[in-house]
């Protein structure tokens, strides 16, 4: 007899049903939405509810709700279009107190939600949007912790009465140090081996000493630059307001970011790349800026210059930099009408601002905007020229402009305006890149893939048609051939289906167009593991056994090959995890797991609905094969 | 239905060097493809830029062509698109100066036809382009070795042998195909080819398995007897796996769209050389590396035997 025990066919049960509750989601597919929440963390009322209806009502935006969703109001749409003109409405009507963020709501019913059911996150290939992968430039990053570390170096020194004749970093990275005689070595060196571990420490001739950094410093420092990236490139594209973004780390220093949705590409461009700054220097009102051009700048000072091209000669200590501003937003100047951004600096910031603004009433004060660039460097042909190692070699380029140098009127404190910043759009830039905070080290943009969403679509909906069709002609051609056993081979594959997506949305999977073809693949592979079942218990009512002992037989025979021929692709899918990226990750981790929930339906469910067909019938002359 | 209803074993394994020949010259035809036309590497691989623009009217790839080498796109690439209304536009890293280069390629081509609209961009440096291509060819070089010793520990080595020297040559008749066509070989249709190396060497396991099985249940016959007894009793499950298989690739290569078409395309001949090789090349190189009845009928290993 070919029954399984009822606590067997229980949980066979169990576990397709909870497949298809979890895979349920998936069909619902999401609405396009605008957030809205108060600046300040204070929750939004009624009132502005009402207001946002009217505001949509009023330009004749078709919306399908607008709720209460946590501490703000959330407006669903049934188009991508509408989301955005209404975002940028809403955001203008409502004023600075709010801000409004794009987003992707889930459409499908709270109590699938309660259940913890999420739909599968879409690929960029099926929603459309920009994927960015950035390099991080770890030479430039160590090059800012040593320059950083020469200058602590010389003050300590200096601190502890220990004459240097040179303390000067070379461009491969060395420091080099020379003293006037052995005793100034040995303190340097003591003192070294106290407070800066991070330097290897050499002798060099003539009382000098070379330091560069220890592997386990080169290795901590560009750790931290990519964490301080990522942090920073998290802040700025949550300023954005992009709707699911996704900004991951790949390998040693390199960052991923997947902006869905987004059509601007040259704004995300712009301010995912930019690693900018702010330094305030004294300016030095006693030298001539003409003298400083024509033959060199008084000692402690340098030359910069301002929007407009024209010299000005700063100190070069800088008194604080963007580090401690904590926050920065724009404004307009009531008496001029231009644009104003507003700074409110953290206690070290003001303390420094309070003590050098009480002194130097009357002085002038500078804003220096810093900006490092990198890019290719390149030939009269523009040909990128490669290094000895055959690398391109990237040049980076730091632009420092002086944006404003007011006269000190009065002691500042915590907070203070930047004038002088030309344009509304230039002056929000500034707003947005100092609150998101510097980046550690520049990126540079190395792969860029932008799908425009009518493809995003037009790929979902191939993907699924070519999925359809394949599995329901398999279901029509085992039905024709292996007749009865065909059709239960039928609905154990959609079954395979049902818990495959099931178990891709459990793990928030994201499914991309290969990962589509990798579903596809498997319904067309597992259906292997059944023909193989199918054909045994065939050969063995050809070697005359009775239909029951065929079907048992059958199984087991089958059982084996079935294992270690999906075993080889298993191996091959696994290794296509491990060295794939990106798309071909969602092909290989579909194959991979295709295999698995196929060898339980092809086996299991199959074995149990055969069972329940044909299991209980003691006399069964014929069985439908 | 019954297609196959076979009582006599039919000789495979007489024609051996028959089919082996033949499927050597395949061989040869896919690598003189790769040698001399190379294979056609997408974005991906080589790096640059590519642009797809949606035209309100069909448009004609030498047009826009001329259109772009006029203005400075000397190495540009055109070609239609799945309909002729769509167009994709191909530029080397070198043309990429400038970030807003697909912006001033659409305005280049909106002149033509204000309907134009940008689809999609991708650009991929040369860097990660390399990259790609390394850890591709280091996928395949570990797919295959993970597999070889699998079946080495499962079957036996002469086995493992045979499964991947039919799949390398599976591998490169697709890889041919894609050389002799010029058809674009991106990530996607790697993902397939690693595919394929996996699902042929699926099936060279199921007639191996067979094999196995003949040896320790038949005691009479020759090793080509027994290798032709499993094909045969194995044929029937063969191709109806691989029929209804390449049913839902067929279904993916007319439906799937221009994405898909070379992923399906990899598999569609992935499969046909599979079966071949499968059944026609592993098993005689099987059968000339020696194999016999004390190969594989146990002396120590009984426990591993199937019921």
């Amino acid at each position: 007899m070919n029954q399984y025990p009822w606590w067997k066919n229980a949980l066979i049960g169990l576990i397709v049903v909870l497949g298809l509750i979890y895979a349920l989601p998936n069909l619902y597919g999401d609405n396009p939405a605008v957030e809205i929440r108060a600046a300040h963390g204070a929750a939004v009322d009624h009132a502005t509810l009402v207001r946002v209806r009217e505001i949509l009502a009023g330009a004749k935006l078709p919306y399908k709700r607008v709720s209460h969703v946590g501490k703000g109001v959330q407006v669903r749409f049934s188009r991508a279009g509408v989301q955005l003109r209404a975002r940028d409405l809403i955001s203008q009507k409502l004023g600075p107190g709010f801000r409004t963020a794009l987003a992707l709501a889930p459409a499908d019913p709270s109590w699938l939600r309660a259940l913890g059911a999420q739909p599968m996150y879409l690929g960029l290939d099926l929603r459309g949007g920009v994927h960015f992968l950035l390099k991080v430039d770890m030479h430039a990053a160590l090059r800012k912790a040593l320059v950083e570390d020469t200058r602590a170096l010389r003050k300590a020194l200096r601190r502890h009465h220990i004459r240097y004749r040179e303390a000067r970093l070379d461009r491969a990275g060395m420091l080099h140090l020379r003293f006037r005689d052995r005793a100034q070595v040995r303190a340097a060196r003591s003192l070294m081996a106290r407070h800066f571990t991070d330097l290897a420490v050499t002798s060099a001739p003539h009382h000098g000493l070379h330091a560069v950094l220890t592997r386990a410093a080169i290795l901590g420092k560009r750790h931290y630059a990519l964490e301080q990236n990522l942090t920073a490139l998290r802040r700025r594209v949550n300023e954005l307001g992009v709707a699911a973004p996704v900004i991951q780390q790949e390998g040693h220093s390199r960052i991923v970011v997947e902006l869905p949705g987004v059509e601007d590409i040259a704004r995300a461009k712009e301010i995912l790349g930019r690693t900018a700054t702010l330094e305030i220097h004294m300016v030095d009102g006693k030298d001539s800026v003409e003298r400083a051009v024509s033959s060199g700048p008084p000692p402690g000072t340098r030359v910069y210059h301002d929007r407009h091209g024209q010299p000005i000669l700063l100190y070069r200590r800088v008194l604080y930099s963007g580090d401690d501003i904590t926050n920065a937003s724009t404004g307009v100047d009531p008496q001029s009408g231009q644009p104003v951004v507003n700074i409110t600096l953290n206690g070290r910031g003001a303390a420094v601002n309070a003590r050098v603004t009480r002194r130097n009433v009357g002085q002038r004060m500078a804003v220096v905007y810093v900006e490092v660039q990198s890019h290719l460097k390149r030939n009269d042909q523009g040909v990128p020229v490669r290094g000895p190692d055959g690398r391109r070699v990237r040049v980076t380029r730091k632009i420092e402009q002086v944006i404003t140098a007011p006269v000190i009127r009065e002691p500042l404190g915590g907070s203070f305006q930047i004038t002088g910043i030309g344009n509304v759009r230039q002056a929000r830039n500034l707003a947005l890149l100092l609150r998101a905070g510097a980046l550690a080290a520049p990126v540079s943009i190395i792969a860029e893939r932008t799908v425009g969403p009518s493809l995003g679509a037009a790929n979902i909906a191939r993907g699924f048609y070519a999925t359809l069709f394949g599995f329901l002609a398999i279901a029509v051609f085992m039905a024709i051939y292996y007749r009865v056993f065909g059709l239960l081979a039928a609905v154990a594959l959609a079954s395979n289906v049902v818990l495959l997506v099931a178990v891709l949305s459990i793990l928030q999977a994201t499914l991309t167009l290969p990962g589509i073809a990798g579903i596809a693949l498997t319904v067309g592979m597992a259906i292997d593991a059944n023909v193989l079942i199918f054909e045994r218990i065939r050969e063995e009512l050809r070697n005359k056994n009775t239909p029951q002992a065929a079907i048992a037989t059958g199984f087991e025979r089958a059982m084996g090959t079935i294992v270690d021929s999906n075993m080889t692709t298993l191996i091959a899918g696994l290794a296509l995890f491990w060295l794939g990226s990106g798309s071909v990750r969602g092909f290989a981790i579909t194959l991979c797991l295709g295999i698995l929930t196929s060898l339980f339906s092809a086996i299991l469910v199959t074995r149990a609905l055969v069972n329940a067909v044909y299991g209980r019938r003691r006399r069964l002359a014929h069985l439908g094969i | 239905m019954e297609f196959f209803r076979i009582t006599r074993d039919l000789p495979f394994m007489r024609y051996a060097r028959t089919t082996v020949f033949l499927s050597l010259i395949l061989f040869v035809i896919a690598v003189a493809a790769l040698v001399a036309r190379g294979l056609n590497l997408n974005v991906d691989f080589t790096g640059g830029t590519v642009i797809e623009v949606q035209f309100s009217k069909p448009t004609s790839p030498s047009a826009v062509r001329r259109l772009l080498v006029a203005n400075h796109y000397k190495h540009a690439r055109v070609e239609n698109y799945g309909t002729a209304s769509k167009v994709l536009i191909r530029l080397p890293t070198e043309a990429t100066k400038s970030k807003a280069l697909a912006v001033s390629v659409l305005r280049l081509v909106a002149a033509r036809d204000p309907g134009a609209s940008l689809r999609s961009v991708e650009y991929v440096g040369p860097e990660v382009g390399s990259e790609l291509a390394n850890q591709g060819a280091l996928a395949l070089l570990f797919v295959a070795l993970g597999i070889t010793i699998y079946l080495t520990l499962r079957f036996e080595w002469r086995f493992a042998v045979g499964a991947i020297i039919a799949t390398i040559h599976d591998v490169v008749i697709v890889l041919g195909v894609f050389a002799l066509f010029h058809v674009s070989f991106s990530l996607t249709v790697l993902a397939a080819v690693l595919a394929v190396l996996g699902y042929s060497v699926n099936d060279t396991v199921v007639v191996f398995d067979r094999i196995r099985e003949n040896f320790r249940r038949m005691r009479t016959g020759t090793t080509a007897d027994i290798i032709d007894s499993a094909i045969t009793r194995t044929l029937s499950r063969t191709i109806m796996t691989h029929l209804l298989t390449q049913m839902m690739v067929l279904s993916m290569l007319f439906l799937g769209g221009p994405v898909l078409f070379g992923f399906a395309l990899a598999m569609t001949v992935g499969i046909v050389v599979g079966t071949y090789g499968s059944v026609l090349v592993a098993s005689p190189i099987v059968m000339w590396l020696g194999l016999t009845r004390e190969d594989l009928v146990p002396r120590k290993s009984a426990a591993a035997e199937r019921p």
